[in-house]
C-alpha cells in the first residue's frame, strides 16, 4: 500500500453563526485521486481552501505525509508541495504562459525565457499536456489557460493537487484530456484531489469519493464500490418537511411558452441550450440545478437582458389575449406587459436595488417615468415604500435609510415588495432566499403563495431542494445549459431531482468513440 | 547654411527633448505598477527647485564652490524633493488607497506652487535681491565632454556636445527598457501594474513594488526638473519658467505605448515639435502657436490609433488607476 499524502482529522470551519465544514475527516494516498463530492454550499471549496492556506480551521488537524502540518498562508502550503487550481484563473492575460509560470519565483540565475520554456515542454512531454509556452494568455481558449495553470504548480514542484470543478469550463473533449493528464500524474505518484458535483465523472476518474452534505461529513466510498444512486443519496440526503402551506393551482394557462432558445456567453460556451419549456399562471414553477447551469441567463433572456441565437418566447397577454414574442422587445417594453425579474445573484444589491439610495429612491427606479413635469413625484412612491414597510414587515429605521444597511432578509423584502406592487402577470424570483434567517424565507414562501393565488404565473429558482418540492407545482431540472427533465414536484423524490441535476447529457457524445 | 541650421534644430530638439524623457522615463516606471501619477508635473517641479536650493545653499555658504560638490549637492537635494512628493502620492494612494488622479492633481499644483514660492522667496531669505542665478552650478552641468565634443567635427558639436544629463536620461531609458523586459522585477512590477490580484497569490508584495517604482520614478521624473533649471537655462530660475513641459512628458507615455525606449525617440521628437516654431522662417505670431498645438495633436491622433487598432500590447497597463484591495472575508 502507498504512503498517506495528506489527511485531514475532525476539521471545522465557522463563518461567523455559519458552519461551513463540520468535523470533516479525509485521506489521501500518494498515486490516488480523490473525488469531494457534495451540492452546491456543502462546503468543498471552503475545505480545499483551508488545504491551501486562504483559510485556517477552527478545529482539527492536517497531516502531511503522516506529519503535523500548519498552513496559515498561500505560501506555506506552496512549501508543503501543495497546489490548488481555481475555478478563476489566476494569469496576466498579457503574458506569456512562461512569463506567468515563473510569476514570482525566487529562483537564481538569470531570468531566461529560453530555460523556462525548456522545463515547461519537459512537464509537458512527462504528463502529456500540449502548450506553447511563448502564447500569450489573451489568446488562449479557457482549456488552454487551465492547461498553464497546472503546470505552474506542477513547476513549483507540487505533489499534492487540487482542482476546484475543473471541468465545468471544459468541453467533452477536452475534459477526456484532462482526465488523461490527471490519470497519468497519479501514475507518477502525485495525490490528486478534484471537486465536483459531476457524477459521471467522480466514477469515470476517481479511485475515492468524500461526500459533504451542508458542510457535514457524509462519508469515504470507494468508486468501485459505488454507483450514481448510491452517490445521489449521499449527497442529497433524506427528505426533510418544511410544511409550507401549498394549494392546487386554480385555472393554469399557459402564460410563458419557452421554445428551442440557445444562448452563448462572452466567451462563446453555449450557456443555454435547446432550452423548451411552459410557465402557467396560478403556479408556481420551481428551477432546480447546480449553479451556474444556465438559471441566470434564462431569466435575463426572458427579462429581455440577454441576446438569444435562436427559438422564440412566447408570452400570452392576460389583458389582450394575445401572444407576443419576447424575443424581440426592449427591456422596457417586457416590463410594461408585466414581466417582472427579482434577481439575487452572488450579492443581493448587485441588480434591482441601488444599495446607497433609501427606499423610497429605490421605488422611483419603477416609476420615474411617471409623471408630467420636470421634477420628481414622491409622494406615491413614499406610500408604497410605507406600506411595504408595514405589510412585510421591513425592519428599518426609515423609509430613507439607504437600503445597503438592512440586512439581507429586509433587502430582499423591499426587493419583492417592489415587483409585487406593480401586479405582474409573470414573476421571476432567483434565491430570493439565499441567506436568509428561517422566518425570513417563509415570509417569501407565503409572498410567492399570494401572487400564485393570484394568478400570477411565478418562476422560482432555488438551490434547496426540500423548499422546491414543498413549494413549487412543477419542478423544470437544468444541467448544464439543457432541461434534463420536468417533474411533478408533488410526487418527485429529491433523489429524482438531484439524479436529473448531476446527469450530463452531451450531444457530442456520438463523436467520442472511445 | 540649411545643414547648419536643420543640426542646430536637431540639437536644441535634443536639449528640449531631455526634460521630457526624464518625466517620460519616471512616468512609466510609475505606471507599470498600475499608478497613474498625474503629479508628475508637480513632481518636475520639485525636482527642479530643490536642486537649486541645495545649489544655492552651497553657492552661497562656500567660499570658493568647488564645481564638483556644487553638481552632487544640487543632484542629491533634487533626488530627495522629487522623491519625497512621490511618496506622499504613494502613501495617499496605495496605503489610503484614495482616487489616483485627485492626488495626482493636487499634486501637481502643490508642486508648481511650492517651486514658485521658494523660486520667488530664496533670495530674499537671505537678504539678497534680484534672481536666482547659480553660474557656477550651472556650468558645472554645461561641462561637456572634454574630448570627444570638439574633436569629432559636426558630429561632435551637434551629438556630443551636451551637459552629462543628457546622456543620463538616455543611459536610464535603456536601463528601465532592459530592467522591465529582461528581469525578474520587472516581470513581477509589470504584473502588479497588469493584475494585482494574480501578483499578490504569486507571493508578490504589491504595495512594496507600487511604493519602490513610484518612488524612483518620481526621483527620475525630478531629473527632468533639475535638467531645465541647471542645464537649460544655466541655473537661473524663472517662475512658471518650466511651463506644461511635465504634461507634455505624460502625453509621451502614451504616445510611446509605456516603453522607455520608443520615450527617448518620442522625446526628442515632442522636443522638436515643441521649438519648431523658431526654425521655420517667416511664421506669424498665430502660426507659431498652431505649431504649438502639434504635440498634443499628435497624442491624440496616437490615442485614436492603438484605440482602434486594439492591439493588447498597445494598450494601458490593465490595472492603471485602480486601488488595490486584498479580497478578505
Amino acid at each position: 500500500m502507498s504512503k498517506t499524502a495528506i489527511e485531514l482529522r475532525g476539521i471545522t470551519k465557522r463563518f461567523g453563526s455559519v458552519v461551513a465544514n463540520h468535523n470533516v475527516n479525509l485521506k489521501v494516498y500518494k498515486g490516488e485521486i480523490l473525488s469531494l463530492l457534495g451540492e452546491n454550499g456543502s462546503g468543498k471549496t471552503t475545505l480545499m481552501n483551508m488545504i491551501s492556506g486562504i483559510y485556517h480551521p477552527d478545529e482539527g488537524e492536517i497531516f502531511i505525509d503522516g506529519k503535523l502540518a500548519h498552513i496559515h498562508s498561500p505560501h506555506d502550503a506552496f512549501n508543503y508541495k501543495i497546489g490548488m487550481i481555481h475555478q478563476h484563473f489566476k494569469l496576466v492575460d498579457l503574458f506569456s504562459a512562461a512569463e506567468n509560470i515563473v510569476l514570482g519565483l525566487e529562483e537564481k540565475g538569470k531570468f531566461n525565457v529560453r530555460h523556462v520554456s525548456e522545463r515547461v515542454a519537459e512537464i509537458s512531454a512527462k504528463y502529456g499536456f500540449d502548450i506553447d509556452p511563448n502564447k500569450k494568455i489573451y489568446e488562449m481558449s479557457v482549456s488552454e489557460k487551465q492547461t498553464v495553470e497546472i503546470i505552474k504548480v506542477l513547476y513549483r514542484g507540487a505533489d499534492i493537487l487540487i482542482l476546484d470543478e475543473p471541468t465545468a469550463v471544459l468541453t467533452p473533449q477536452e475534459t477526456k484530456k484532462l482526465f488523461d493528464v490527471l490519470r497519468r500524474m497519479r501514475d507518477d505518484g502525485k495525490a490528486i484531489i478534484i471537486i465536483t458535483h459531476k457524477l459521471h465523472e467522480v466514477l469515470e476518474l476517481s479511485d475515492k469519493v468524500v461526500v459533504l452534505r451542508h458542510g457535514e461529513y457524509v462519508g469515504t466510498v470507494n468508486t468501485a464500490e459505488a454507483n450514481e444512486h448510491i452517490l445521489t443519496e449521499m449527497m442529497v440526503g433524506k427528505k426533510v418537511e418544511l410544511n409550507i402551506t401549498r394549494k392546487a393551482p386554480v385555472n393554469p394557462q399557459d402564460r410563458l411558452v419557452v421554445e428551442h432558445i440557445n444562448c452563448r456567453n462572452r466567451e462563446g460556451i453555449k450557456v443555454l441550450d435547446d432550452v423548451s419549456f411552459v410557465a402557467r399562471s396560478g403556479e408556481i414553477l420551481g428551477i432546480a440545478g447546480i449553479a451556474g447551469s444556465g438559471q441566470r441567463e434564462l431569466l435575463e433572456a426572458i427579462a429581455g437582458l440577454q441576446k438569444l441565437e435562436e427559438g422564440s418566447i412566447l408570452y400570452y397577454n392576460p389583458k389582450t389575449g394575445e401572444e407576443e414574442n419576447l424575443r424581440n422587445k426592449t427591456p422596457l417594453q417586457i416590463r410594461e406587459l408585466g414581466v417582472r425579474l427579482s434577481f439575487v445573484p452572488e450579492d443581493r444589491l448587485g441588480m434591482g436595488l441601488v444599495g446607497n439610495m433609501g427606499m423610497v429612491d429605490n421605488m422611483m427606479l419603477r416609476s420615474y417615468r411617471k409623471g408630467n413635469s420636470i421634477f420628481l413625484e414622491r409622494s406615491e412612491p413614499e406610500k408604497l415604500a410605507k406600506q411595504i414597510i408595514e405589510e412585510l414587515e421591513v425592519v428599518t429605521p426609515d423609509a430613507e435609510t439607504p437600503v445597503r444597511r438592512l440586512s439581507g432578509g429586509n433587502v430582499q423584502k423591499v426587493l419583492l415588495g417592489r415587483e409585487i406592487a406593480s401586479s405582474p402577470t409573470l414573476l421571476m424570483a432567483a434565491y430570493p432566499v439565499r441567506g436568509l434567517d428561517i422566518n425570513s424565507s417563509y415570509l417569501i414562501y407565503d409572498l410567492l403563495n399570494e401572487q400564485k393565488e393570484k394568478g400570477v404565473a411565478v418562476i422560482f429558482v432555488g438551490e434547496d431542494l426540500d423548499v422546491l418540492l414543498d413549494l413549487c407545482d412543477r419542478i423544470l431540472v437544468i444541467g448544464n445549459g439543457r432541461i434534463t427533465g420536468v417533474v411533478d414536484a408533488r410526487t418527485a423524490t429529491k433523489n429524482e431531482i438531484g439524479y436529473l441535476m448531476t446527469k450530463t447529457v452531451y450531444k457530442e457524445d456520438a463523436n467520442d468513440a472511445t | 547654411m540649411a545643414l547648419h541650421t536643420i543640426l542646430a534644430f536637431i540639437s536644441a530638439a535634443i536639449v528640449q527633448g531631455t526634460p521630457l524623457l526624464f518625466g517620460a522615463t519616471g512616468e512609466i516606471l510609475t505606471e507599470k505598477s498600475g499608478n497613474l501619477n498625474l503629479g508628475i508635473p508637480g513632481i518636475m517641479y520639485i525636482g527642479g527647485i530643490s536642486g537649486i536650493v541645495g545649489g544655492y545653499l552651497y553657492e552661497h555658504f562656500a567660499e570658493t564652490p568647488i564645481p564638483i560638490l556644487c553638481v552632487l549637492i544640487s543632484l542629491l537635494a533634487s533626488l530627495l524633493g522629487s522623491t519625497l512628493m512621490a511618496l506622499i502620492y504613494s502613501f495617499l494612494t496605495v496605503t489610503l488607497r484614495s482616487n489616483q488622479n485627485v492626488v495626482g492633481l493636487a499634486l501637481t499644483t502643490f508642486g508648481v506652487g511650492l517651486g514658485n514660492f521658494y523660486g520667488g522667496s530664496l533670495l530674499k531669505f537671505f537678504g539678497e535681491s534680484g534672481s536666482i542665478s547659480l553660474l557656477t552650478t550651472g556650468n558645472a552641468y554645461k561641462t561637456k565632454i572634454p574630448f570627444l565634443s570638439d574633436h569629432l567635427g559636426i558630429f561632435g558639436e551637434t551629438f556630443l556636445s551636451f551637459g552629462f544629463l543628457v546622456y543620463v536620461a538616455i543611459i536610464l531609458a535603456l536601463l528601465a527598457q532592459w530592467f522591465l523586459k529582461h528581469t525578474r522585477i520587472g516581470l513581477n512590477l509589470r504584473a502588479v501594474g497588469e493584475n494585482p490580484a494574480t501578483a499578490d497569490a504569486a507571493g508578490i508584495n504589491v504595495s512594496l513594488y507600487k511604493y519602490l517604482s513610484t518612488c524612483i520614478g518620481g526621483a527620475i521624473a525630478g531629473l527632468g526638473g533639475l535638467y531645465f533649471v541647471m542645464d537649460y537655462t544655466t541655473g537661473a530660475w524663472t517662475n512658471n519658467g518650466f511651463g506644461d513641459r511635465g504634461w507634455l512628458a505624460i502625453a509621451i507615455v502614451i504616445f510611446a505605448l509605456w516603453r522607455p525606449r520608443l520615450a527617448i525617440f518620442s522625446s526628442y521628437v515632442f522636443g522638436g515639435l515643441y521649438i519648431a516654431s523658431v526654425y521655420i522662417p517667416g511664421l506669424s505670431g498665430s502660426d507659431k502657436e498652431l505649431i504649438k498645438m502639434l504635440p498634443y495633436l499628435v497624442t491624440i491622433a496616437v490615442l485614436v490609433f492603438t484605440s482602434s487598432r486594439k492591439k493588447r500590447e498597445h494598450q494601458p497597463p490593465q490595472s492603471l488607476g485602480l486601488p488595490y484591495f486584498r479580497e478578505e472575508r
